[in-house]
Formats: C-alpha cells, structure tokens, sequence
C-alpha cells in the first residue's frame, strides 16, 4: 500500500480560519461544563475575542499570497480581504445577537419549540437566554471565511454546509414569533438542501469532465474542451444555481423574504451582510478562476440573471409593508448591483465587489439594529405602518435610519454611492452599458421605497400606539455607531479601503 | 495698485508686515455671528457687548491698516487664502485686496457700524431677539466687508449675496408682523434681479477674458470688443441698482423700513446700498472704457435722484422720507460715478460724508420713535425740540448737512458733484446740471418740512402720549458722534481724499470749466436750496393738518403712490410672472407628473402582480427554483448548441 503523505499545512496563513472555528469549539466545551448562570458572561467575551484575535492575525498575514493544504485553500489577496470583511462583520453581528438590554434575556431561546404562553414556557423566561448561538454564529462565520478560501469544489461545498447548518438552526430559535421563526427556519432548510443538492450534482459533473476538483485543474481542461461539452455546461449551470440560490439572486431568491422576516433579526442582519458577503466571496473565485479561460459563452445569462435580480428586487420592495422584507427585497436588489462587479470580470470589478459587499454590510447591521429598538409590548414592531411618526418620538433614530436609507439608495457622501459607484464604473469599464443602465433604472426605483419609510417617519402624525425606541445597550449603541461610522466614512473618505481592495483584487492559481 | 499710464497695466502688490493679516477685519464680526447664532439663549446675557466688540476692534484694525498703507510706496496688499474653485480652466482663489478704496469703505462700514451697534444696545433693551439681532448685524458687517476686500469678481460676489442674505433676515426682522415679512421678501426678491445682471456679468467676464480676477480683467478691457465691455458693464450696472435701490429697482428700499431702525441706518448710511458705488468705482476700467455704459450710468443716477426728492416730498412717514432722500442721495453718488475721470472720488466722497449724515439722521428718527410710542407719522409730531434737545439738535446737523449748507459735511461734497454734472459736454451737462439742481432744491424743502413738523411747531400729538422723553446715553452718544461727523467730515475729506484715493481710481484729470464757472455753481445751489428750505419753513411753520389731505395735483397723487413704480412692479413683472407659474403648474401637474404618476402605478401594480407569486409554500418556492434551473440550462445549451 502507498505510503499516504500530508501536504504540508501553512499554519500561519490558516491562523485566522484556526481562531474562529477554535473558538466555537471552546463554546461547545463552555456549554458543557459551565453553568447555566455564566454561560453569556463566558461565551460573547470568549467570541468576541477568538474574533479579534482572528482579525489581527488576518492583519499579519495581510501580505501572504499562498495555496496551501494541498491546494484546498487559497490564501491570496481577495480571500484574505474578503475574510476580513468577514470577521469585522461577524463582530457587529456577535454585537447584535448578544444584546439583552433590549429584551430580557436577548431576542433568543432554547428551546423554541415550547409553546408561548404555556408554563414550561414560563419557566424558560426565567431562566438565562439561550447560549448555544454563540458557537453556533462562530461556526457559521468560520464556514464562510472557509468558503472564501476554497479553492477546490470539495472544499468549497464542505464550507457551504459549515456555514448553512448552524444558519438553518440559528434562524429557528427567536424568542417572539416562534412559529414565524420556525417556518422560516425550515423553509431556508428545506430550500438549502434542494440547492445544496444541485451544487452537489454540479460538482459531479465537472469532476466526471475534468477529472479533478481543483479549479485550477478545471480551468486547464476547460480552456482545451469545446463547446458542446455536455457534461461541462450542465455542471456550470448546476454549480451556478447553487451559488445564486446563496447569493438570493433571481430567480433563486424566493426563499429570502420569509427567512429575513421570520429569523431573529440579529441573525437576518448576519445573513444579509455575512452570508451575501461569502456567497459572492465564492461566485468571485469560480467565476474568476475557475471558469476564466472558458469557451463558452454563459456570460448572457449570467447578464440576465442580474437585471431580473435588480428588477425584480426594486419592484417588489415598493408595496411591502413590513420593514423586514423590505429590507430583504433590498438586498436582493443589492446582491443583482453586486453582481454587476463580477460580470465586469475584472480586477476593477473585483475590487468594487468586494468594496461593495464591506460597505453594504455595515449598513445593513445597523439598518437592522435599528430594527431591533422599535419594539411595542410584543417585541418588534416591523409593520410599516407602526413606524409612523417615529421621527417626532425618536429624533435621534430616525435621523440614524434616514442617513442609512440614503445610503441604500445611494445618495452620495454615503457608503452607498462610494460603492455603487465602484461596481458600476468596474461594468463600465468592461463595456456592460446595459447592466449599468438598469442597475441605475433599478436604483431610481428602489429609491422611492426608502424613501417612503423616511416621509413616513418624519410627515405622518404618530399614532397613539406608535412603538417606542428602546434605549438600546452597550452593544447594539456600539453596532450602531460602528456602522454609521462606517456608512458616512466609506463615504466621505473611501480612498483606503478602496486601495486596500485593489492591492487584495487578484486571485492566485 | 499702481497704475502705469504709459503699459496701461494694473497690477496688485502682496501684502506684507502688518497688512499681511487684514483677514481678520471679516472674520471678527463672522466669527461673532457664529458664536452668537450657535451658542443660543447662553448668550442672551453678553451677546450684544460681543457684536459691538467685534465690530469695534475690526474698526481699531482698519485704522491700523489705514496708517500702513498709507506708509507704503505701492499703496495696495493682495492676499490669497487658499485656492476655492479649481476647475480646470476655471481658477478662483479666496483673495483679499486691501487698496484706498477699500480702506475708506472698511472704515465707513466698521466706523458707522460699530457706533449703530452700540445704539442697538439702548434700542433694542427690550426685544427677546436681541442676541440674533445682534449676530444678523455682525453678519451684514462680515458680508459687506467681504464685498469691499474681494480681490476677484467672485469674492465680491460671495460678500454680496451675504449682504443680501443679512439685509433680509434684518428686515424682515420682526417676521410675526406681515408688514415686515413682506418686506423682507420684497427686498430679496428685487436684488436677486440685481444679482442676476452682476453674475452674468461674471460669466461674461470668464467668457471672454478667462479670469474674474481684478487684475486680469481691468488688464483686459482693451483687448475687448466695444459691445462686450458695454454688456459687462451694463450687466454690472443692474447689479449695482438691485443692491443700491436705483431705478428701475428702488422699490425695495422704502419697504425695509419695516425692519428695526438700527438697521434702517447700517442699510443706508454704511453699508448696502453703498455697495453699488462701490462696484462701479471698483470696475471704472470698464465703465470708463465705454461712454454709452457712462451715459447710462449717468442717466440712472439722475432720474434716480429726480424719483427720490419728488417722493421725499409727499410722505409723511419719518423714516420713509429719509428712506426716499437715500434713493435720491445715492443718485447723486451714481450720478458722480457715472461721471468718470475726477467725479469717481467725488462719488466716494460723498458716499463717505452721507454715512455720517445719514446714521445720525436715522439714529435721530430712532431716537423719536423711541420716545413717541413707536409713532412714525411726522403729521402727529411737532415741538419736540423742547422734550429732545440732543437728539434734535444732532437731527438738525444732520438735516443741515444733507441740504449742503456751508460749511457742513454736504456742501463740501455734493457741491462739487453738480459742479461736474455742469461740466459735461454739450446739451447732457445742461441737463444733468440741471436734475442735479432742482434735486438739491427738493432735498432742502422736503428735508426742512421734516424737520420742522417734528420738533418745531405746535404739539399734534396721539391722545397717548404725555411726556416724550430723550433716548438713554447708548443711543445719544452715537448720535452725537455721528452729528460732529456730518459738521466737519466734509472739510477734512476735502483736504485729502481726492488724492488718496488716486491709486484706486486712476490719476485725477484736471475737472473742465463747463458753460458755469465753479463759483457761479456754488452760489446756484446754496441759493436754490436756501429757497427750498425758506418755503417749507414758511408753509409748515403752523403745523400742518392731522390727515392726510385729499390730493389737488395728479403730481401729489403720483408722488404719494411712489410714482406708481409698484404698480408698474406688479403689472408689468408680477403678474405676467403668476400666470407662466400658474401654466407651468398646470403643465407640470398634468404633463411630467402625469408620466411620473404613470409610471410610478405602473411599477406599483407590477409590484403587487409580482406579490403574488410569492406564495409562503415551500413546495411552490421550489418549483420557482427548479424552473430557474431548467432555464438557465436551457438557455446555456441554447447558446452552446444554437451558435
């Protein structure tokens, strides 16, 4: 028998992806062994930490550009600056979900089968929180930063279902609204395995042509195969289905709208930023690198896939009427402007991407934190209609939320026109007028919903049972001003980043 | 500036030593209405005392600028800040210059100014809004002191968009009186047509010479076309009548008595309406470069000054008067501008003496107003002399001045003005010569009527009041300080300005003998107005009636309906101007927003068809992705096998 050799393993270059995954390992063993009293006291402080400390180290190895276990992972530019994303990301998340001064015991429980109003469910209130979404969030977040790195499509589908798994579960364990919640949280499972599934066949199918996993492999062969390769195009076509059910985009987004409403909203703010983030981390790398040289002409759907997400998405948010799946509908009308960078297929596009997926991110948590803070006695208040008048209640939150509303329709001196800026000049660069052009359409129209929530708060009398803001926590006031921050700097001084993304915008293999 | 006759070139010297921060003269004041405007009620306290500091150090600074300058050979300091507008072909820097002309206007404005805002103290002890009354004023003076440092066209322009802007939340001060408001819009709405005609001509100006600096473009002017220098010019003059209230755009300036006395004086005697003389003095490159843009000027500031004393003579409002006697003042300063050669500096000076004579007359109407009740029909005043000494013999000093009796501030400076209206070629010096005279006539008989129905005569006052009483010292010491400046401004400008102000102005040329010798002129227009002032005191000696008499003449009539300019104002701009709003809100009600409506109940009802596919079943979600599946497979083999 042959001697099985291990590829050597560049520890430091791994370091980060080691760090998180290490530290919901740790949250396990915390569930285990500490009592129920101390477990949040143990848990956010040892996240947030595996977290930063993962940041740093991802600062450290700013500079590396490898492939290391045997090719599996690609530590290059875009995925050490994508992961980065990543983990700045999933500290405001962790910030979000670990808020209790909002809602006794945070906005999670345990045991969410229990019905409300019964007494178990009594004797669960009064209890501490539920502390499983610790390790939970810190195994979704490392599967998505595996995700990035993937560089073969083995890989890449272990850390798709390392990130879904504790996703799925995540989104099922709200404390109000349970049976929204757990609607939501079956149908993303359901719908994720039937994706999971064709990116499963796709898989196949390209190793039966190539012959290998790697996309570096795939490329080789692919540049050599002709056109009318059946095997090829079927896998192409079933890999992308997976992806772009991920990414939410048309005609594979349908699931987004009542999972964004029904998951706890810290979680559908991780989702929308985190998980877009990842999604298009690998549709950059498989698009980029594995299917470069091809010839073969999928670009034209591709194109069409995205104006229908940019249409499709603008259109329906004009008449909901909940905030939540506004706010769903906007991102997938974001994931179609997103898209746009891509297709430029390249390097400019790239960078305005991956800037884009950054400054999106931001906004949306603190979009969603917002969220969170106007509640009436029975949590939440989401229906648009409770929000009228808010601004005369709240001034300060309403002034918060309209500065990132003007960031979703992209007003300038705002992240959201720094950004669209740079996927929309990528498209231009790579002659993609039509995209460009109705991305522009697209934005006029998703404008007028955003708007219409701002006129809402601000020249709508306040009804009598108008909800109030809560005086938000120590984390959520952080998430907030980090993502303001955030908002108005990428704004007004994006210049660093947006080099930081250039120097990060080529891929290795 | 120097100007060298034999290159014809004007060239600024940067400014050194002390000059080199002559800055500050605009950013006391601006940084004061600031702190007052943000600091809020915590400044309620000390507010007031922070306005008059600021404006006075600014005064004490351009004295100091004052004497260096004028020790200095090249007699002007440019200073440029930093870089503003850098577009390409388009270069504006923020650039100061400080020159003799500037100087005497900073001191005008910072000098008048400083002793109004210590009269505001007194006057306006008593309104809740004294601290934002007090920022309004420093911005005014900020503003206009920008408007007289701008070293380009651009800068100028900036100061006087600010004086338009203070001028209007001034008078429109007390803006819970409809009076006032309407007022205040009023004089807005009329400079922006002013401001319209000088940013044309800024636009010209970078058309053609590609540059809005001073330098450039006075360098320029040779190299342009006759037609073009008229339109710059032109365009410019209609600037100047917006800001200065001259024909066709005086209506605005009676009106803005609505605003605070105080004001009513910073608007007329220091700051403002001088602006206009400022500009054209300023552009003399230009205007003396072409006669057609002279004769107009001339013209404007004529009939202007014709307009002013005939209205003058039939209200019976204090402060409307002096309103209408600074319309027609102030003609006589365009009238001197328009001139050219030598009569610029006459025009300076004579903005320079009217300051003084015009703050304290307005102070002095203040004053009366203060201690009448707020009343300000003369026809219910009359003996105050006795209950007011100070402030009606500052008044009386004043008045004397402005009529140009020997030897007070006026004499020495409209004189000369009338002089050089005779002085013009041919049948025009006549006729100007002429206007300018019966103007002096008018100006005494109407400024005499006012004089004598409010403190001489009998008493026809209100039910209401029993004791008048004089003004606290805050405002009787500005008031006498102003009144020794109209007694002997006049003799100490004479001395030297003309001289001073060379460098600005180009050389002096020797003033031409008209068809009148000076002397002759002199004598014509002490002795006109002595007449003039002999029959009004003849005719209001005994009071005059309570009410306003019906009219004989269509004369009266015309001259009480302010020579219908607000009627033509309403006829001929106003209502043309309601009905294109009121076609343009019909077109756009039914035709852009008709498609915009369109449109947007397109997107809405797709959005709602849309909707419904999205069901809430899990099995239907599925089947929408498997569909999506199989097109995009489809489509792929499509591409593949159909190319």
């Amino acid at each position: 028998m042959e001697e099985l050799h291990l590829p050597p393993i560049d520890y430091a270059a791994i370091a980060p992806l080691l760090l998180v995954f290490g530290a919901g390992c740790v949250g396990v063993l915390v569930e285990a062994f500490v009592p129920r009293a101390w477990r949040y006291r143990v848990q956010v402080p040892l996240l947030l930490a595996g977290l930063v400390a993962a940041l740093i180290a991802l600062i450290s190895v700013a500079d590396k550009r490898v492939s290391t276990a045997g090719g599996a992972l690609a530590i290059d530019g875009p995925a050490l600056f994508l992961q980065g994303g990543l983990v700045a990301l999933g500290i405001v998340s962790v910030l979000l979900i670990a808020e209790r001064r909002v809602e006794r015991g945070g906005a999670f429980v345990a045991q969410a089968s229990v019905v409300a109003g019964t007494d178990s469910d009594r004797r669960q209130s009064s209890q501490p929180g539920a502390t499983e979404v610790y390790p939970l969030t810190a195994f979704a977040l490392g599967g998505m930063m595996l995700f990035c790195a993937a560089n073969d499509l083995v890989t890449m589908f272990v850390a798709l279902e390392v990130f879904s798994l504790p996703l799925y579960l995540l989104c099922a364990l709200a404390r109000r609204r349970r049976l929204l919640s757990q609607e939501a949280s079956v149908k993303y499972f359901l719908l994720g395995a039937f994706s999971s599934a064709f990116f499963l066949y796709g898989v196949a199918l390209l190793y039966g042509f190539a012959g290998t996993m790697s996309f570096t492999g795939l490329r080789e062969a692919a540049a050599e195969a002709g056109s009318e390769d059946t095997l090829l195009f079927l896998g192409i076509a079933m890999l992308s289905v997976g992806l772009l059910f991920k990414a939410a985009m048309v005609p594979f987004h349908v699931w987004t709208p009542d999972v964004y409403q029904g998951a706890p909203t810290p979680v559908t703010g991780m989702m929308a930023a985190c998980t877009k983030l990842a999604a298009f981390g690998g549709i950059l790398r498989v698009f980029t690198v594995g299917f470069a040289d091809i010839n073969l002409d999928w670009e034209p759907i591709l194109i069409a896939v995205a104006i229908a997400t940019m249409l499709v998405g603008a259109v329906m948010a004009v008449t909901q009427t909940d905030i939540k799946r506004l706010l769903a509908y906007s991102s997938i009308a974001n994931a179609g402007y997103v898209f746009t960078g891509v297709l430029a297929l390249s390097e400019e596009g790239v960078a305005g991407t991956m800037f884009y997926l950054v400054a999106y991110g931001f906004t949306v948590l603190a979009a969603f934190a917002v969220v969170t803070l106007v509640r009436d006695a029975d949590g939440e208040a989401t229906h648009l209609s409770r929000w009228a008048g808010l601004g005369r209640r709240s001034p300060l939150f309403a002034g918060l939320f309209t500065v990132l509303m003007l960031a979703f329709a992209g007003i300038p001196l705002t992240s959201g026109f720094t950004s669209k800026f740079a996927v929309f000049s990528a498209a231009l660069g790579a002659d993609q007028v039509t995209l460009v052009i109705v991305g522009l359409i697209s934005s006029a129209v998703l404008a007028f919903p955003y708007l219409r929530v701002v006129v809402l708060m601000y020249l709508s009398e306040p009804a009598e049972d108008t909800p109030t803001v809560s005086l938000p926590g120590v984390f959520t006031s952080l998430a907030l001003v980090i993502g303001l921050v955030a908002t108005i700097g990428l704004g007004v001084v994006p210049g660093p980043v947006l080099e930081l993304a250039e120097q990060a915008s080529s891929f290795i293999g | 500036m120097s100007v060298n006759l034999a290159q014809e070139t004007v060239s600024y010297a940067p400014a050194e030593g002390a000059l080199s921060s002559f800055w500050l003269l605009i950013a006391l004041p601006l940084v004061s209405a600031a702190l007052l405007l943000l600091l809020g009620r915590r400044a309620d306290r000390w507010g007031h005392f922070l306005g008059c500091l600021s404006v006075g150090v600014a005064f004490v600074l351009g004295l100091v600028y004052f004497f260096t300058l004028r020790g200095l050979e090249e007699s002007s300091a440019e200073l440029t800040l930093f870089s503003f507008m850098p577009v390409s072909e388009l270069q504006v820097d923020v650039n100061l210059l400080y020159d003799p002309l500037s100087s005497v206007f900073v001191l005008l404005i910072t000098g008048v100014g400083f002793l109004i805002h210590v009269y505001s103290i007194g006057y306006m002890a008593h309104d809740p809004g004294r601290r934002r009354f007090f920022a309004y004023l420093n911005l005014f003076v900020a503003a206009m002191l920008l408007l007289v440092l701008g070293g380009n066209y651009v800068m100028t322009f900036i100061g006087w968009e600010g004086v338009g802007l203070a001028s209007y939340l001034l008078i429109a001060f007390w803006y819970d009186r409809p009076a006032a408001a309407t007022a205040g819009k009023k004089a807005f709405l009329m400079n922006r047509v002013g401001d319209v005609g000088f940013l044309l001509a800024i636009f010209l100006m970078f058309a053609t010479l590609g540059s809005v600096d001073f330098e450039d473009v006075f360098n320029g002017v040779p190299t342009l076309s006759e037609g073009t220098v008229l339109a710059i010019g032109l365009l410019l003059l209609l600037g100047a009548c917006g800001k200065s209230g001259q024909f066709p755009l005086q209506a605005w300036l009676p009106d803005a008595m609505e605003g605070p006395t105080p004001v009513s004086a910073l608007i007329h005697a220091a700051t403002m309406v001088t602006a206009g003389v400022y500009l054209i003095a300023r552009s003399h490159e230009i205007f003396s470069a072409n006669e057609t843009a002279q004769t107009v000027v001339v013209s404007v500031g004529a009939i202007t000054l014709l307009i002013g004393c005939i209205i003058g003579c039939a209200k019976d409002d204090i402060k409307r008067v002096l309103a209408y006697s600074t319309v027609s003042q102030i003609g006589y300063m365009f009238l001197a501008v328009g001139l050219g050669g030598a009569a610029y500096a006459l025009g300076i000076m004579h903005l320079l003496t009217h300051g003084f004579f015009k703050a304290g007359l307005f102070l002095g109407a203040g004053s009366v107003m203060h201690g009448m009740n707020d009343q300000t029909n003369i026809r219910r005043f009359g003996g105050l002399f006795r209950y007011m000494p100070i402030t009606a013999v500052t008044f009386g000093l004043g008045y004397l001045a402005i009529i140009g009796i020997p030897p007070l501030a006026g004499y020495f400076s409209k004189d000369p003005i009338i002089a050089a209206a005779f002085a013009r070629h041919g049948w025009t010096g006549w006729l100007f010569g002429g206007i300018a005279l019966l103007g002096a006539g008018l100006t005494a008989f109407y400024m005499t009527r006012l004089f004598v129905l409010t403190f001489l005569g009998p008493k026809r006052w209100t039910e209401d009041i029993t004791h008048p009483h004089e003004s606290p010292a805050t405002m009787t010491v500005p008031m006498i300080l102003l009144a020794i400046g109209s007694v002997a401004s006049g003799f100490l400008l004479s001395l030297g300005l003309v001289d001073y102000l060379t460098p600005s102005l180009g050389p002096e040329t020797e003033v031409e003998h008209g068809p009148l010798s000076h002397l002759t002129v002199t004598l014509l227009t002490v002795g006109v107005s002595v007449i003039g002032a002999a029959l009004a005191y003849l005719l209001f000696r005994r009071g005059t009636a309570l009410e306003e008499q019906p009219a004989r003449s269509p004369l009266v009539r015309a001259a009480r309906a302010n020579l219908y300019a607000d009627t033509f104002n309403e006829t001929v701009f106003e209502l043309p101007g309601r009905l294109l709003t009121r076609a343009l809100v019909y077109f756009d009600n039914r035709g852009i927003d008709g498609l915009v409506n369109g449109l947007a109940a397109g997107i809405g009802g797709g959005s709602s068809r849309l909707r419904r596919l999205q069901t809430g079943f899990v099995r239907s979600y599925a089947l929408t992705i498997l569909s999506g599946a199989l097109v995009v497979t489809a489509a792929l083999m499509a591409v593949t096998f159909g190319s």
